[in-house]
């Protein structure tokens, strides 16, 4: 039996080393990141004007004030003036790092340095912050502020600068700024500033007077097919009051229909596809925190009402992970989900073995008792866990190759920290089919599941069985733990939300059955994804039991039926 | 011993031997005045609950530190309804019947206060509620310090179609699926459509207590906002809100183009989660911390101070928020009112209330509606800013009137909310303290 477990350890270790060799390996402490990040964008964004002059001065001066009409009007003149000096001024207020003081003078804060610089005379300026005013930003503001950065970025050397103006130009393209645009198009030699460029002038032009210049905008824009120019296009359609359309063109007219048509296109494809993912994702997360159930209910018909806290554990031992290296070796934050998994697994494990020498091994044939033991486990240690960590949400930070997100397609993008879910989710699966169908601990397990008696006659130490089973759903249900931990609040109560969802996809699948888990937990999540848009989150989930009851009714054994006596999986 | 059944000409008699029976209970100075503190430590709510305990705790300490009411001194009586709403009602019996407290300051949730409001009814009791509220209630028992939807909600709609809030056209509306979400929101569709804006201009969604996957309603959301400029209203309650914000930033849905109007997220909700995918959203509220005034620095200070002296949890990371600062401003005024009155007896109290002003942390003179029991506040807008706290960006030219009762309900425009003479004290047309009827 020992020999066995190693054997896990070892394919553990085994699978992780590729995720390890993925993760970025420059190894960096949370502070270290955060000071390169500011560096970078120290390099991006000027904290500093090189000192203004003339209009650009007189203009910047009267950004002292609060009064947001007067910003307003302050941003659509510096718009005109469209000069590139004026950025470092316009991207400090974007960011809320420009002030005032009683002098009227406006000032720039460096964000690394927290030094002031005069933004006329772009001199450090010695004054104590309680002075400094903020000039008034809304979001309006900005609104107007982003393009205008936007095109003065265009006139950067670098051509990461350029692209970023060019990305926001294409995003919200102002009408006075086309004839410049143009300008800037014909000097532009970067192929991805010059499409971003053209669709910008693109979505300008489909007003112009020439109806060439409309049809090619509408050409360009059927090309790029985003969902964001449909409006723009359906304005082409519009009739007017006496019926005539207010497109004179039809060439125009016909572009603008069939750009229509394939952005409608995408776009039902993104839905279905969005629809498609978010389902998987929210099934692996089903899966994960209802396979350790499935072997601990399925295969051993343990009514355990204390899953919920296992996951629990799982995830507070995460988040102790999480504290340890931030703490001992904060050089290797970024790899603590790693080191967390095999930790959860072993102290949920632990747990786990715990609670069936304890408790649960005194009351096998005894189903209600066991109910009622497991359910006051389960509020001990929750209380427990109150005591210890406290009752409100513990902070988790996810490693920085843990957030942000995937775009799939246009239209189609999903969390990283979910893509993450969804691969460890298979991992999980194929470590338990691995565990169960390739191993002899899985054999034994399988024999004792079936037929006790004449496992135990064989010389299989039944008892012993039932421990290491307990204890590897126990662990198991920690590995969701984990998972979990990255993507919901981590507290006392993280899993009382997921104990009836475990139960509903282990009975759903066929009890004893783990290969029917996974189908019924991946259906279960596409199947709430599709109904949620049509019936919204709580009816969806009202419905999803309805549909649960109703086929329980109909094929009481599961989506797949057990063949012979009992427990015969795969 | 003291008087709680309500006033009627019936009772008269019993009155007025009770009032001086509670008269005389108040001349003896070591009798301490008892407070009642019902606010969930434990469960759910405790998340938010738990500051209002501390900063009540607090205030009672500073007017005991000037030698309590009347020469007497306050007596806190704190109760953990655990965020059971029937346990609520239990121990609010507990506090009026067995600890005999001349006034609660409590609940959190509107199904909590719904739950103690039939025991003040029948006990005579005396409540401060001091959480922004969707309206749509009045009792006599009841003072609510904090927002009624005209002074947060409605204001924040009215911003965001402003050209100064980004002139929204359409509105989608998100909440959990409980009474101060679906209230709240049936009042903010009757104004907009006043306002012009059609139903198929709004989207309204639910979502259970807890739920942590939005991932298909920011997609949603993306898709509804192409045909128009789009504000979200956010009442989502409690933790789902990181999760909410957090597909937002993954799904690089921008406040610039979306911005989403949070009205149950405050700087103590902030504090759980992180910042960073929030920044540039905005919420309404009557308090920030961050407001600039001589009051909310002494206020702010203490509160700093008052952490470190007794040690709370969270240490230096703690903060004021607004249902804090209403808490604050509530046993304030009930403290004038006993002063006024000469009596912590809830029967003159409630009269003396009314009226009552208060220097308030929110750089304001707050004053108790002479009728409605609700306060007159400021409305502020904030931006949420990386560290957590908000950057004002548009607030009203003063203190506000409160309408508890909606005029854009239908059965709501005509109810009153009027507690004064003779209502209040039993056909009496001015003050009477003393109960000598």
């Amino acid at each position: 039996m020992r020999g066995l477990s190693w054997k896990g350890a070892i394919l553990l270790g085994l699978l992780m080393v590729p995720a390890v060799v993925v993760a970025d390996t420059d190894g960096m402490s949370a502070d270290e990141r955060a000071e390169k990040l500011a560096e970078q964008q120290k390099k991006q964004t000027q904290t500093r004007t090189e000192g203004l002059s003339g209009e650009a001065a007189s203009i910047v001066e009267r950004l002292a004030t609060d009064d947001w009409q007067a910003i307003n009007d302050v941003v659509e003149e510096l718009e005109a003036l469209a000069a590139p000096e004026t950025l470092p001024v316009l991207q400090a207020l974007s960011d809320r790092r420009l002030y005032f003081d009683e002098q009227g003078r406006v000032l720039i804060e460096d964000p690394a340095t927290g030094e002031y610089s005069d933004a006329i005379t772009g001199e450090t300026v010695e004054v104590a912050s309680e002075n400094l005013s903020q000039p008034t930003l809304t979001n309006a503001i900005r609104r107007g502020i982003r393009p205008l950065i936007g095109q003065l970025q265009l006139f950067s050397d670098d051509v990461a600068t350029r692209r970023a103006g060019a990305e926001e130009l294409a995003d919200r393209p102002r009408p006075e700024m086309l004839g410049r645009l143009k300008e800037l198009r014909a000097e532009e030699s970067n192929p991805e500033v010059l499409r971003l460029l053209n669709i910008a002038i693109a979505r300008l032009q489909l007003d112009a007077s020439d109806s060439e210049e409309r049809l090619e905008a509408v050409e360009v824009i059927a090309d790029v097919r985003s969902a964001r120019m449909k409006s723009e296009l359906e304005s082409l359609l519009e009739t007017d009051a006496q019926g005539d359309p207010v497109e004179p063109d039809a060439a125009v007219r016909e572009a603008a229909r069939d750009a229509i048509e394939a952005i409608e296109e995408r776009q039902s494809t993104a839905r279905f596809l969005s629809d498609l993912v978010y389902g998987l994702s929210m099934g692996s997360v089903l899966l994960l925190a209802a396979l350790g159930l499935a072997i601990i209910f399925g295969l051993m018909r343990v009514i355990n009402m204390a899953h919920g806290e296992l996951l629990m554990i799982g995830a507070y031992t995460t988040f102790i992970v999480q504290n340890l290296f931030a703490l001992m070796a904060p050089q290797w934050f970024s790899f603590y989900l790693l080191a967390a998994i095999p930790a959860a697994f072993v102290v949920t494990a632990l747990v786990g073995i715990l609670m069936e020498r304890g408790v649960i091994r005194f009351l096998y044939a005894r189903p209600l008792e066991t109910l009622l033991a497991t359910w006051g486990i389960s509020l001990i240690l929750m209380q427990t866990t109150r005591v210890i960590f406290g009752a409100q949400n513990v902070r988790m930070a996810s490693p920085e190759w843990f957030s942000g997100s995937v775009q799939l397609m246009q239209g189609v993008s999903l969390s990283t920290s979910r893509v993450g879910v969804i691969a460890f989710a298979f991992f999980v699966v194929a470590l338990v089919w691995f565990v169960m169908n390739r191993t002899r601990l899985g054999l034994e397990v399988r024999a004792v599941m079936q037929n006790r008696e004449m496992a135990a006659a064989l010389g299989v130490s039944a008892n012993r069985v039932d421990m290491w089973t307990f204890g590897a759903g126990a662990g198991v249900a920690g590995l969701g733990g984990v998972a979990l931990s990255q993507i919901v609040n981590v507290g006392p109560e993280l899993g009382q939300n997921y104990i009836v969802d475990s139960f509903m996809v282990v009975v759903l699948g066929g009890v004893g059955n783990i290969l029917g888990s996974v189908f019924s937990a991946l259906g279960l999540g596409v199947f709430s994804k599709f109904l949620e848009p049509v019936a919204g989150a709580v009816l969806a989930k009202i419905l999803l039991f309805v549909a649960i009851i109703v086929f329980i009714q109909w094929r009481p054994q599961g989506i797949f039926a057990l063949k012979g006596r009992a427990g015969d999986d795969d | 011993m003291k008087t709680r059944g309500s006033i009627r000409k019936t009772g008269l008699a019993c009155l007025a031997l009770g009032g001086l029976l509670a008269s005389g209970v108040a001349q003896s100075e070591d009798n301490p005045i008892k407070v009642g503190i019902l606010h969930s430590l434990s469960g759910t709510m405790a998340i938010s609950e738990t500051s209002l305990r501390d900063v009540a705790l607090m205030t009672i300490e500073d007017i005991n530190e000037q030698g309590g009411l009347l020469g007497r001194e306050l007596e806190p009586v704190v109760k953990d309804p655990a965020s059971d709403w029937p346990r609520y009602a239990e121990q609010a019996r507990e506090l009026i019947e067995r600890d005999e407290v001349d006034v609660i300051f409590g609940a959190w949730t509107s199904v909590s206060r719904e739950s103690v409001l039939p025991v003040l009814e029948e006990l005579n009791g005396l409540m401060f509620y001091p959480v922004q509220y969707e309206g749509e209630e009045s009792s006599r028992h009841i003072f609510y310090t904090g927002a009624a939807p005209n002074q947060q909600t409605l204001p924040a709609v009215d911003y965001l179609m402003s050209e100064r809030g980004g002139g929204a056209e359409q509105f989608y509306l998100v909440g959990t699926d409980y009474v101060f979400p679906r209230t709240t929101n049936r009042i903010v569709r009757a104004y907009l459509n006043a306002n012009g804006i059609e139903d198929d201009a709004i989207r309204e969604e639910y979502f259970p207590f807890e739920h942590s996957d939005f991932q298909s309603l920011v997609s949603d959301i993306k898709r509804f906002s192409q045909s128009g400029q789009t504000a979200v209203i956010n009442t989502i309650n409690g933790d789902s809100n990181v999760a909410f914000y957090q597909e937002l930033a993954n799904q690089g849905v921008d406040s610039v183009d979306v911005p989403v109007m949070a009205t149950s997220v405050g700087e103590e909700e902030l504090r759980g989660m992180d910042a960073g995918p929030l920044v540039g959203h905005l919420a309404a509220w009557n308090y920030f911390m961050s407001v600039d005034s001589p009051e909310n620095e002494a206020f702010t200070e203490r509160w700093a101070e008052y952490v470190e002296e007794n040690d709370l949890s969270g240490g230096s990371d703690r903060v004021t928020n607004d249902p804090m600062e209403a808490t604050h401003i509530g046993i304030r005024m009930w403290a004038q009112a006993v002063l006024e009155a000469g009596t912590s007896d809830p029967d003159a109290v409630r009269q003396a209330v009314p009226g009552q002003c208060v220097d308030a942390p929110s750089g304001y003179e707050i004053c108790m509606d002479e009728e409605n029991h609700h306060l007159h506040k400021p409305v502020l807008i904030g931006e949420i800013q990386p560290d957590g706290q908000f950057a004002t960006v548009w607030e009203t030219d003063g203190p506000i009137r409160a309408e508890p009762w909606s005029k854009y309900l239908e059965g709501s425009e005509d109810k009153k909310a009027d507690w004064t003479y003779p209502w209040v004290c039993g056909d009496c047309e001015e003050p009477r303290y003393d109960l000598e009827l």
